[in-house]
């Protein structure tokens, strides 16, 4: 289950960014994910409490903005909602995609007190 | 501590664990804050106030043909902190290393200029931007503010930062490195073992084999007269490039060997995890279903090269290999596809070809 490392490298950078910040507690922790990355939403907030626990951030509240794939088509020239990697143009229905987003998998912000 | 679970338990073989490890938090945060007040005369005369908050990198210029007196105010926060990890820097941001082991290891930290350990700028701008703090970054004492933090970091930054590191180092000495993934009992360890026979005559070979517990890999791949190196990864379900950073501090690699990395028999989580390999080959089985690669896409796309292993069970299977090339072809177009048998060692030679090309490229001149 790599969502319990991706959870500790996302308390790595919460506990750096309240010390820099100055805060005494972290309140929510805001996430990025892509809709076509390779992380479980559900299971990262399975591993938020588990890991937090006992930090900065114990208590915190979890907010997981989904970041919608896209792409761009070949054929169509132009850029599309893809909602697979490498999954079809939904105006063209061809294979032709490049994945230009989606893939994020980021610590977007934080509240702190 | 382990960096994958936090389970304290990961180890290079050989190497106790050592929980005080050392932990390196050159963590200088850089929130540069600089006020511009750039002062312009000009021949007319009305006059206004800019207040400009500028978050970049680059060179900034105005050009302002109208000609007003302008008291400009800049904030110019430089910006995107998140750098490769370089031990020859200037400097560096958040980087942090987490040793697991103790024994004496040098690192080259050519720190440029000398901010001390946990040494904080003031926090502004990309980096941290507090919306909540008043406009003049007021923080009135013993009222709690709530503020928002920006942030914007990569969850696998550092992970990518090791590995970028690891990467540097194999190119150093011209080592070819080769990540193997697969889920488990798809033959990984017989096709190395196998292709380390054929090779080592030609080519320097190391291996680092990743598995949850025991050293029977790397037993087994010992046999064949190579170097190999243990990581067990105690509860962690994949190799990151921190356990193989250790590694190779381990392993002493002489130039231009082949480096094959085993990793642990996983379809799903090694994908995300670079480790500084040239390239991820994903091994699958023909016991096992055409399929895959359409239910775990992640670990195909991540791929540059499938090995469709035990070939030689075909006759007794109703595998349909065109189905599933074509599956892995879907979710990878650019994905190469070898089939091959460990057991036979059919379609080895194609793989050893597919080796020596681009470990050609990757040696270091003599």
């Amino acid at each position: 289950m790599h969502e319990m490392s991706l959870m500790e490298s996302v308390l790595e950078i919460v506990e750096d960014e309240a010390r820099k910040a100055g805060a005494t507690s972290v309140k929510v922790v805001k996430l990025a994910i892509g809709e076509l990355s390779h992380v479980e939403p559900e299971a990262m907030r399975f591993c938020f409490d588990a890991v937090t626990g006992g930090t900065v951030a114990a208590g915190a509240t979890l907010e997981i903005e989904m970041v919608p794939g896209q792409g761009w088509c070949l054929d169509c020239a132009e850029t599309v909602a893809l909602s697979e990697r490498f999954g079809a143009c939904p105006k063209c229905g061809q294979h032709k995609v490049q994945m230009t987003g989606g893939d994020d998998l980021r610590v977007a912000e934080l509240e702190v007190e | 501590m382990c960096t994958v679970c936090g389970c304290g338990t990961a180890s290079v073989e050989g190497k106790a664990v050592d929980e005080h490890g050392h932990h390196h938090h050159h963590g200088h945060d850089h929130g540069h804050s600089h006020d511009h007040d750039h002062d312009h005369d000009h021949d007319h005369g009305h006059s206004h106030d800019h207040v400009h908050d500028h978050v970049h990198d680059a060179d900034h210029a105005h050009d302002h043909d109208h000609g007003a007196v302008h008291a400009h105010a800049h904030d110019h926060t430089h910006g995107d902190v998140v750098h490769a990890h370089d031990h020859e820097h200037g400097h560096d941001h958040g980087h942090a290393h987490d040793h697991a082991h103790g024994h004496a290891h040098t690192h080259d930290h050519d720190h440029g200029h000398d901010h001390g350990p946990d040494h904080d700028h003031v926090v502004r701008g990309v980096d941290a931007i507090d919306y909540g703090g008043g406009l003049a970054g007021v923080h009135v004492p013993g009222l709690s503010q709530d503020r928002i933090v920006k942030i914007e970091r990569d969850i696998l930054g550092k992970n990518d930062r090791l590995a970028r590191d690891n990467r540097r180092a194999l190119a150093e000495k011209g080592v070819f490195a080769l990540n193997l993934v697969s889920s488990p009992g798809s033959g990984k360890t017989t096709l190395l073992c196998k292709a380390i026979t054929d090779l080592k005559a030609s080519h320097p070979i190391a291996v680092i084999e990743g598995d949850q517990q025991t050293s029977n890999d790397a037993d087994r791949i010992r046999a064949t007269g190579v170097k190999a190196i243990q990581v067990n990864t105690g509860k962690g379900c994949h190799l990151d490039a921190s356990m193989v950073g250790h590694a190779l501090d381990d392993l002493d690699l002489p130039e231009n060997a082949l480096l094959f990395i085993e990793n642990v028999g996983n379809l799903v989580c090694p994908s995300a995890f670079d480790l500084g390999e040239a390239h991820k080959v994903v091994v699958l089985s023909v016991t096992e279903g055409e399929d895959k690669p359409l239910k775990y896409p992640d670990m195909f796309a991540a791929a540059d090269l499938m090995l469709l292993n035990k070939a030689d069970l075909l006759p007794h299977l109703d595998f349909d290999v065109e189905a599933c090339i074509r599956a892995a072809k879907t979710v990878n177009p650019r994905l190469e596809v070898l089939t091959v048998s460990a057991r036979s060692g059919e379609g080895l030679d194609a793989f050893y070809a597919w080796v020596e090309k681009r470990a050609a490229l990757a040696r270091r001149p003599a």
